[in-house]
């Protein structure tokens, strides 16, 4: 990479870095998988989104699942994507992995060369390209599918974006989850939504709901006391995202889970 | 026969330096100077929307002098350069010398192939990976010559006095606010530091894993202190 790059007026990929990558050659999407029956790979997950009065809160757990086989313990599915959001991963954890690493770069080099920012809805949107240009793979069984959130600071509010395979961007209410223990985690939600009124209420309605998803699903994992691996959970308010230390989830989960396990 | 004049190549490479050179002599100066936790990036510029100053990446900035629609192309090339090679390989694989290699080769191209020389001056500035490493600093000529500067560089046509004043006045052990003071001060030329006609930026250990940071024209005002007799100006700095 000694050359600089550089393109003429007609071919310039303009401030995406994913079209920069596409014109370079290096582009993940560029690979077409085949029919062939696709090799088992890690997955399964239970992410969740809760709206809080002064922005939104995201929780992960840390299991992944191969077959029936635990293949890792202390995977991390919840990632900062730049100082106003986040992106939680669920389904093959490979093209996971680097979609959100694709994704940070974006919305990094959009920022770098504009001089500003992308507006949430933008950042959103741009995600739906990137889960889009994994359809071919989705189709052979790698699907990939994000939890946006975010803090949008023009409404300052925080605001949850899902997706589909096919790219489809859709904008929920107050709360959401995804992955395979999604179902046990929202249904917590659902019935405590109303406990959530400020940040710190909702990371402790986060947790609980992730607990109680590990209780039913299999693909989920519980706050593990003897190895000290606990979910991922981070808030993003006005003051940008922040990752809720370890010792605090670990706290919050030993006094939850009495209230959440019977 | 329509023959072309015999130019010899002494004679075509001097004018296109000096058809470059006038053209960088035309604009406003910039400084980068080391301080005691990175590097500030402060620039003669009355427009708060068409900067001089660039972030690239984690821990390099971008500056530069001349014309504004040539170096923007080279500054957003410098991004998809560093963000290229961080998302092929790893954050910590982009150095500031790769990339000031890469422009060194694209402005020594156009210099020579092009049908004119890019009227630009460019600095790219990387503070080391703690507080204590060294840091980087490479200046980039129109004709691609590349140069190796420490303490303070400085950019533009008329840069003779502003080097002359920093170098009495700058101490790369001095805090943030010192140096930017120091800075302004040389290029305003003995008169006051307006913040309003000036763009600073700075490389910041303390701003976490991305190191740049634009001051607003608030900060930077608040930043400036009033020039004062030398006596007081002692007394301030306790």
């Amino acid at each position: 990479m000694a050359e600089l790059p550089r393109f003429e007026a007609g071919t310039d990929p303009g401030s995406s870095f994913f079209n920069l990558l596409t014109l370079v050659g290096g582009s993940a999407s560029e690979q077409r998988l085949g029919g062939h029956d696709t090799p088992a790979t890690p997955s399964a997950t239970t992410i969740v989104a809760i709206r809080s009065a002064d922005g939104v809160v995201i929780a992960g757990d840390r299991r992944a699942t191969m077959g029936h086989a635990i293949d890792t313990r202390d995977i991390k599915k919840v990632f900062r994507t730049d100082r106003y959001s986040a992106v939680g991963i669920a389904g093959a954890a490979g093209p996971a992995v680097e979609m959100v690493r694709l994704f940070q770069v974006e919305l990094e080099h959009y920022e770098k060369v504009e001089g500003t920012s992308l507006t949430l809805e933008g950042k959103a949107n741009r995600l739906s390209t990137l889960v889009r240009s994994n359809l071919p793979a989705a189709m052979a069984g790698l699907a990939v599918v994000p939890l946006f959130v975010g803090f949008d600071r023009r409404s300052q509010l925080g605001r949850v974006f899902k997706y589909d395979l096919t790219g489809g961007r859709y904008e929920e209410g107050d709360f959401y989850a995804i992955g395979s223990g999604s179902v046990h985690a929202r249904n917590w939600i659902k019935a405590k939504w109303d406990q959530a009124t400020d940040t710190e209420s909702a990371v402790a309605l986060a947790i609980a709901s992730l607990i109680n998803a590990a209780d039913e699903d299999a693909g989920t994992g519980g706050p593990d006391f003897v190895r000290g691996i606990y979910p991922i959970v981070a808030t993003i308010t006005e003051e940008g995202f922040e990752l809720v230390p370890d010792d605090t989830v670990a706290a919050l989960a030993r006094s939850l889970i009495a209230e959440v396990i019977r | 026969m329509s023959g072309q004049f015999y130019v010899s190549p002494e004679q075509l490479m001097k004018d296109r330096a000096d058809f470059a050179r006038k053209g960088i002599a035309r604009g406003r100066s910039l400084i980068a100077a080391e301080y005691d936790f990175g590097i500030a990036l402060v620039a003669s510029n009355p427009s708060n929307t068409l900067s001089k100053l660039a972030e690239i990446y984690d821990r390099m900035a971008f500056a530069a002098v001349g014309k504004y629609n040539e170096f923007e192309s080279l500054k957003i090339a410098g991004i998809r350069h560093a963000d290229l090679k961080g998302f092929s390989y790893s954050r910590r694989d982009v150095t500031a010398r790769s990339l000031a290699n890469a422009y060194a080769q694209t402005l020594g191209q156009v210099f020579t192939h092009e049908t004119k020389p890019f009227e630009v001056e460019i600095l790219v500035a990387e503070i080391g990976e703690d507080p204590g490493a060294e840091n980087q600093m490479y200046r980039i000529l129109y004709d691609g010559t590349v140069m190796d500067e420490h303490d303070f560089a400085v950019l533009g046509g008329q840069t003779d006095p502003i080097v002359a004043e920093l170098g009495q006045t700058h101490r790369a052990t001095d805090d943030r606010d010192a140096v930017v003071n120091v800075c302004a001060r040389a290029l305003s030329a003995g008169s006051e530091p307006l913040a309003s006609q000036l763009e600073v930026c700075v490389l910041d250990h303390r701003n976490g894993p991305r190191t740049f940071l634009r001051l607003t024209n608030d900060e930077v005002a608040d930043i400036l202190t009033p020039l004062a007799p030398a006596a007081e100006m002692v007394a301030d700095d306790d």
